[in-house]
């Protein structure tokens, strides 16, 4: 399993679109992918559960990534969010 | 005649018929099935089609409204798609043996409690959203197809609340405003009314049985609906709406075209700022860039000196939405009338002649160094320009250098990358209208404070009610001054604005062009004016 953490830096937050985008980007991959903030776990290909976390700017996500092609997918993500969020 | 008191969610005036619009409410029942499999099927072929009817909205929405405005359509597929939702109907069909239509309505109001206990007003207002699509396919499964907008002409539309897929599908030339008895700010209809810039009310708890296809008047000024208005009424709305259409259709016609005279001169026409929350009205009005970010409100707002991140955040904000246009940040300009209790500054007889601005920065440069840093590490994001107010001499200019010179050292021997900064000043002292031809070859630009180089000028304070026979921004004085810092100001190198009330003024908008001025830097709310009056002038005429 590959795990990071990221803080965001968009001041709205992951809002729809952006959660949008970051679905299709882990839709992509074969593997299991994961966002937790404090504490809550969702699955990071669903909109709906990204959007319950809530995140707000200044706040730190942990994204787990297990299985096939995880290496790829986790350099892929970090980057996604450091470009956008 | 009966008034309903609400909120204005954009401006305006409409008059017209009003229209009631009831969704048809359909009751959802629970039954029991024996064929799961086909249960989960028949909820997978509406579900298929309800994500290709979004498909279809969101196209239609690009077209209409607008990428921003159709997201939402995209965002209300992937709702579809969402494993956590669909888990949620898959299990209940196959675990409850439930219909799909109750499963689909269960998970739907499942989420929408989920997103509206929230603590969030962005999220909470995606509880609609949710609703929304979970409606579809439940349309879709019952066989009933959603209801539009049935009226021949326009008029003004009252709901309870309206979900995307509903005002999508109205024909916008039938609609003149949104009436909604719920709703939010942040809600759909009135993100809607904003981008369609039509007048619109929220919260606005109206009695639907006896008002439908009334004569109504929409005031979004105020935030009241009239129904039944009288002939009196009427009148004085329709002179209102007649003025405000003309002046929009003006001022429209003068968006995205150019800040240049009759013979061909262009100059830069930016907006003055005091902090992130006007930004959206710097970009609706068409501003070429911010001439004047006033940064006090990071100092007056807070009960203590704001950190270097805090005010980073805040410059970056602005530099992000300005998109590569040129952002100039001023540096604190406290003392005087402005007044920090934590700045602990001594009681002043003067405080206009007193310790103000740039010589608190450089009598305390631990506070000038940490705002230097916070705007260099936003410059990084964006075209960014600095000026320093209150200057009276180039050696003050040359300790100010000194300072970012020590400043840009620190944050490249930390690894942290900024952008070229331009460097100016303010040009609101008498001193610096005598220095300006010396100043101008220390910095990039100059701006000139007419409010204050007003009041030093003529020795009048700003403050003194007595005085205002006396403090005349028109006078020949001040407008020699003004002339004498242009010409200098060009002299040394210096490309010179205006960023003082008097920018605004389009009596002397012509003055100033032929003065060369190269930037008039006003509040967002004038700029379209300005511009207005720039391109009326002919410089190649002589009075």
């Amino acid at each position: 399993m590959k795990e990071f953490t990221y803080t965001i830096t968009d001041p709205e937050g992951i809002h729809a679109r952006p959660a949008g985008q970051f679905v299709k980007a882990c839709a992509s991959y074969p593997c299991d992918i994961k966002i937790a903030k404090d504490g809550k776990e969702v699955n990071a290909k669903g909109i709906l559960g990204i959007m319950s976390l809530g995140v707000k700017q200044g706040q730190e996500i942990t994204v787990k990534v297990s299985g096939d092609k995880e290496d790829e997918a986790a350099a892929e993500l970090e980057a996604f969010l450091k470009a956008n969020l | 005649m009966t008034e309903y008191q609400g909120k204005s969610a954009f401006s305006g005036v409409a008059i017209g018929k009003i229209y009631v619009f009831s969704k048809g409410e359909s009751i959802i029942r629970r039954t029991r099935i024996e064929d799961k499999e086909a249960e989960k099927k028949r909820f997978d072929d509406a579900k298929d089609l309800a994500k290709e009817q979004l498909n279809g909205l969101y196209e239609k929405a690009m077209k209409e409204v607008g990428e921003t405005s159709a997201a939402i359509f995209e965002a209300h597929r992937m709702f579809l798609e969402d494993p956590g939702y669909l888990d949620s109907v898959y299990s209940m069909i196959a675990n409850e043996g439930i219909n799909a239509e109750f499963a689909v309505a269960t998970t739907g109001d499942n989420y929408a409690e989920m997103l509206a206990a929230m603590d969030d007003d962005y999220m909470r207002a995606r509880a609609a959203d949710v609703k929304d699509v979970s409606n579809r396919v439940i349309s879709i499964l019952q066989g009933v197809s959603a209801n539009g907008l049935d009226s021949d002409e326009p008029v003004i539309l009252l709901a309870d609340d309206l979900a995307p897929s509903e005002t999508v599908q109205f024909d916008k030339s039938k609609i003149l405003s949104f009436v909604t008895r719920h709703g939010s700010m942040n809600s759909h209809t009135s993100i809607l009314a904003r981008m369609m810039g039509i007048p619109s009310l929220i919260t606005v708890d109206y009695d639907a049985s006896t008002v439908n296809g009334k004569m109504g008047i929409v005031d979004g000024y105020k935030g009241i609906l009239i129904v039944e208005p009288d002939d009196d009424t009427i009148a004085k709305y329709q002179a209102q709406k007649e003025e405000d259409d003309q002046k929009k259709q003006l001022l429209q016609s003068l968006k995205g075209q150019k800040n240049v005279t009759l013979d061909g001169h262009e100059i830069n026409v930016y907006a003055n700022i005091a902090g992130p929350k006007d930004i959206g009205s710097v970009l609706d009005n068409d501003a070429g860039g911010i001439g004047l970010f006033r940064s006090e409100f990071l100092y007056l707002e807070s009960d203590t000196y704001p950190t270097e991140d805090e005010q980073y955040e805040a410059y970056k904000k602005v530099v992000q939405m300005m998109a590569g246009k040129d952002v100039i940040i001023r540096t604190l300009d406290i003392g005087a009338d402005k007044q920090c209790d934590y700045f602990n500054l001594d009681k002043e007889e003067n405080p206009a002649l007193g310790f103000r601005a740039i010589r608190i920065c450089l009598k305390r440069p631990e506070i000038f160094k940490t705002q230097l840093r916070a705007i260099y590490r936003a410059s990084y994001f964006g075209s960014v320009g600095i000026m320093f107010p209150m200057i009276t001499s180039v050696d003050e200019v040359r300790q100010i250098k000194k300072i970012v010179e020590e400043v840009k050292a620190e944050l490249d021997s930390e690894g942290i990358e900024y952008g070229d900064v331009d460097l100016g000043i303010m040009v609101e002292t008498p001193a610096a209208v005598f220095e300006s031809f010396e100043l101008a070859k220390e910095v990039d630009f100059f701006s000139i404070g007419t409010n204050d180089l007003t009041q030093y000028t003529l020795a009048c304070d700003r403050q003194n009610p007595n005085l205002t026979d006396f403090a005349d921004p028109h006078s020949p004085a001040v407008l020699k001054a003004i002339q004498m810092t242009i010409e200098n100001g060009h002299k040394g190198g210096a490309w010179v604005g205006i960023c003082g009330e008097l920018g605004a003024d389009t009596e002397l908008t012509e003055t100033f062009l032929r003065m060369g001025v190269d930037e008039l830097s006003v509040s967002p709310s004038r700029v379209l004016a300005v511009r207005d009056a720039v391109r009326k002038v002919d410089l190649s005429k002589y009075y």
